[in-house]
């Protein structure tokens, strides 16, 4: 008898159930939709925002599909849906009008984009069409290479000049403070005095190891960054490039950017639907920068315009015009730095580092007005809007903080901010890939086509030769199929053309397990062991070849993972997933299949499982 | 239906010497090409840019390049791809241009030749992204047959696995070799193909190392030969299907996959085709060579009661 005990039908139940599901958003389509997202730092999307837009639309008579409001991390989108790209692009217009009053400086990001049709039952179970790659859909890939040399060296410019400051704060002479690619050399004339510096500058600057060189007159000390300082700049140098290029993204109007972090020090721009790669470029390259000016405060009073006029906008959502004095206390390039921190009262607070000739004119300009307003600007497409007015406590130095009525979200906001006013260190387009629209959707529909012929040529031939064998095979392999797309989905992997070839390759290789099966079926039918036994003994014998040659394949698929970028990759998760789906297919689905339909036949006279020929006969 | 109706063993081994021989000697000339004229390496691997353009009629291949000569930077190429509407333009390395602004330039010179022109698809890799791809190719490489022969020494013992390695690893070479020949181009989801088809290959000879196994306890009193032929005779009808199955899907991917597939699909095929043969022919043959014996496979049963009076 070849029974299974009910658990096992259950969980093959489950899993085929589970598999459709997940596999079901794939079949729903697409429909243009009009995407909203911030445009800037300081604008949030909220849930008021959608009733604003429908209002809008609903002036405007454009019917629409349904809003959508999603929130992914720390950014909301708002998607609104539409019937056709007509109406889509009409409404996309309108809305841009109404969100953005002034072009030239957008609050609000307004896209054009697709989303799927999945119900709103199935979006709630998590299951999403397979995320398709940008070799499928269209667009930009540029990968950059940060110049982390440059990031290092900026910072031991930076360190050489706070020791400088130290040095002649504490009385200490030196000889000269020389800046080398990797190292700060500082040289003295005589030991006691290099040694009271060597403690000063350990005490207070942690970023350097110290080493002693020279003797007699000649003394110096060697500062190197630690590999822990090193590492440090490294990281916030890439993921200030990385914020960077977020707000300049946006201004791309890209429905869904990746924008990530590869390997040690580059970072991958994926600009799905972008056909135009020089603005891309453009974008990507531009520096915004930030200034500090002194508030006008007599035209603020008067309620006169002052030599400049920016917006600020108040946490409340408002928007205050705040006049400002001509001269320019520190420009963007002479920032170093912004990190959020607690104020001498514990209150949230964002730390600025200033570089030597910055902290100078601060020093003076600040020692003169204290108790006056002062503005930090942020300059992005020639717009200034002022991110913080504040009053000044006292004299500041090349470092000093920005105080208020902050929240810790608020301060961390305000130094990415600053920070991302400009690129931390240069970067460079190491590789560069765009994609037509038209090539996207060929490549689809060859990748789907070959998939489906080969399949159509193996389901064929499997029943021809195997017969009802043969129909469970294609059944098991047709299982698999829908198995591996429900993982894809779930997991959301990116699905390019190799994998779609993988796709084709696992089914080519899945069916391998089914003749090792049905094979070993036939030759325990021609040694004359009855059906039942046939199926038992034929499935027990199939199983450890068929875990064996798959282990094989998997680890050419894990090396391929490990080591694979790219294409490659894109490859390999599907090869490996294949794998896996096809052991479950081959051997347990088709095995409760056999027994469903054999299984419980007391009286079982033959298989049908093609003709099995006997030598000799 | 049964293809392979096989009346008795059919002595494989008989022609392993002759189809060995064969081996080599193809071997050797697939390394010689290798060596003395190389791979034709995608841009992936050297670094460059290639712009795939389409046109509304079939395109002037000769005022393109014209065109493109006119703007200087070296060696490039022109030629159709897929279609005569498609044309695909290979650009070098050039110094200074560091990203694809040459992109640009070609297509302001193509569109001015013809406005019909669309760009389809433009690829830059720097020379820093090929040198790491072409590295990390050897390493998994590497891995994949570290990884296949430690598995495979716990599951059979050595000589099975330096058989199935050496089979498998002279595929490879045949295959890479075939591409230097015929100068097809090798990018990486050829080098994935080839990874792939490695896998695929050595799980060939396992099967049939599998059966050699069984067959040895089987044929208690038969010679090493003959109970490889009969394991490879015992084997070869599913071998035959499988594979046949699986070429189906890989020449599916040749003929209607496109040509962004065309070359990887033919790494698998080709891949395919060398695997069956090594298996059968090359890796039952070198463990042969090697002496593998009934008492490699077959463990003696200790008799454990025994052993626990052992004082």
């Amino acid at each position: 008898m070849n029974r299974y005990a009910l658990w096992k039908y259950i969980v093959i139940a489950v899993a085929l159930l589970l598999g459709a599901i997940y596999t079901l958003p794939n079949f729903y389509g697409e429909s243009p939709a009009v995407q909203v997202s911030s445009g800037k730092s300081t604008v949030k999307i909220d849930p008021a925002l959608i009733t604003r837009v429908e209002s809008v639309l609903k002036d405007a008579q454009v019917p629409h599909e349904g809003l959508f409001f999603d929130t992914l991390g720390l950014n909301s989108t708002l998607r609104v849906r539409f019937k056709d790209a007509d109406t889509q692009l009409k409404a996309k217009d309108i809305i841009q009008r109404a969100l953005d009053p002034n072009p030239e400086d957008p609050a609000y990001v307004v896209a054009l984009n697709l989303i799927s049709n999945t119900p709103r039952w199935l979006v709630a179970l998590r299951a999403l069409p397979m995320y398709l790659g940008l070799d499928l859909r269209g667009g930009v890939h540029f990968l950059m290479q940060v110049d982390m040399r440059a990031a290092v060296d900026k910072r031991l410019d930076t360190l050489a000049s706070d020791i400088r400051t130290l040095l002649r704060e504490k009385n200490i002479r030196h000889a000269g403070i020389n800046k080398t690619a990797t190292a700060i050399e500082i040289r003295f004339r005589d030991e006691p005095t290099r040694a009271r510096a060597e403690d000063e500058i350990r005490s207070r600057v942690s970023e350097l190891a110290l080493r002693e060189e020279g003797s007699g007159e000649d003394l110096s000390i060697i500062a190197t960054l630690t590999p822990a300082a090193q590492k440090e700049i490294q990281d916030s140098a890439l993921k200030q490039n990385v914020t960077t290029l977020h707000n300049r993204v946006n201004e791309l109007g890209v429905a869904e950017p990746v924008i990530q972090q590869q390997g040690a020090d580059r970072i991958v721009v994926q600009l799905p639907g972008v056909q135009d790669v020089a603005r891309a470029k453009q974008i990507l390259g531009r520096t915004a920068t930030l200034e500090i000016r002194m508030v006008d405060q007599e035209a603020m009073a008067a309620g006169t315009p002052g030599a400049l006029t920016v917006p600020e906008r108040k946490p409340d959502g408002t928007v205050t015009q705040v006049p400002l004095k001509r001269e320019v206390i520190v420009t963007g390039n002479q920032l170093n730095g912004a990190s959020a921190t607690l104020d001498q009262n514990q209150q949230p607070a964002t730390s600025v580092r200033l570089d030597e000739a910055g902290g100078r004119a601060m020093r003076a300009i600040t020692r003169d007005n204290i108790g006056k307003l002062m503005a930090i600007v942020l300059y992005e497409k020639g717009k200034g809007e002022a991110i913080s007015v504040a009053r000044i406590q006292g004299e500041f130095g090349n470092q000093f903080q920005i105080t208020g009525r902050f929240t810790v979200q608020e301060t961390t906001d305000l130094a990415l901010l600053i920070r991302s006013g400009s690129l931390a260190a240069p970067m460079e387009i190491i590789e560069e890939r765009t994609i037509g629209p038209s090539l996207g959707r060929e490549n689809i529909e060859r990748g789907f086509r070959s998939t489906l012929y080969g399949f159509a040529a193996i389901s064929i031939f499997m029943i021809l030769y195997y017969r009802v064998f043969g129909l469970i095979s294609v059944v098991a392999l047709t299982v698999n199929v829908m198995l591996l797309i429900a993982l894809l989905s779930l997991l959301q992997a990116t699905l390019t053309l190799p994998g779609i070839a993988a796709v084709a390759l696992a089914l080519g290789m899945a069916i391998d397990s089914n003749v090792l099966i049905n094979e070993r079926v036939r030759e325990e039918l021609r040694n004359g062991k009855s059906p039942q036994q046939a199926i038992s003994e034929g499935y027990e014998k199939a199983f450890s070849t068929i875990l064996d040659s798959n282990v094989t394949t998997l680890i050419a698929g894990v090396a391929l993972l490990t080591f694979g970028s790219g294409p490659v990759r894109g490859f390999a998760v599907v090869h490996c997933l294949g794998i896996l789906t096809s052991i479950f297919s081959a051997v347990f689905v088709s095995r409760a299949i056999v027994n469903l339909v054999y299984g419980s036949r007391k009286k079982l006279a033959s298989l049908s499982v093609g003709q099995i020929w006997k030598p000799g006969k | 239906m049964e293809f392979f109706r096989i009346r008795r063993t059919i002595p494989f081994m008989r022609y392993s010497l002759i189809l060995n021989a064969i081996s080599v000697i193809t071997f050797i000339i697939a390394v010689g090409f290798l060596v003395v004229r190389g791979l034709h390496l995608s841009i992936e691997f050297t670094g460059g840019t290639v712009i795939e353009v389409s046109y509304a009629q079939p395109a002037n291949i000769e005022q393109i390049r014209g065109a493109i000569e006119k703007l200087g930077g070296g060696e490039f190429q022109v030629q159709t791809f897929g279609t005569s509407r498609d044309v695909l333009i290979r650009l070098p390395l050039t110094k200074g241009a560091t990203s694809g602004q040459q992109a640009d330039h070609v297509m302001q010179s193509l569109k001015a030749l013809d406005s019909s022109v669309q760009l389809k698809r433009v690829e830059f890799v720097g020379p820093q992204v090929g040198e790491e791809l072409a590295h990390d190719g050897l390493l998994a490489l590497l891995m994949v047959v570290i990884g296949i022969m430690i598995y495979l020494s716990f599951r059979f013992e050595w000589k099975f696995s330096v058989a199935a390695i050496v089979a498998n690893l002279h595929d490879v070479i045949l295959v890479i070799g075939m591409f230097s020949i015929f100068g097809w181009e090798f990018s990486l989801p050829v080098l994935a193909a080839v990874l792939a088809v490695l896998g695929y290959s050595v799980n060939e000879s396992v099967i049939i190392f599998d059966r050699v196994r069984e067959h040895f306890r089987k044929m208690r009193k038969a010679p090493v030969v003959e109970v490889i032929d009969s394991a490879i005779t015992a084997t070869i009808s599913r071998t035959m299907i499988t594979h046949g199955s699986t070429l189906c899907m890989t020449l599916s991917m040749y003929f209607f996959g496109g040509p962004a597939l065309h070359y990887f699909a033919l790494a698998l095929t080709i891949g395919i085709l060398f695997g069956i043969y090594s298996s059968v022919f090359v890796a039952a043959a070198i463990a042969m060579y090697l002496g593998v014996k009934r008492e490699d496979l077959v463990k003696p049963v200790k008799k454990e009661e025994e052993q626990q009076f052992v004082p």
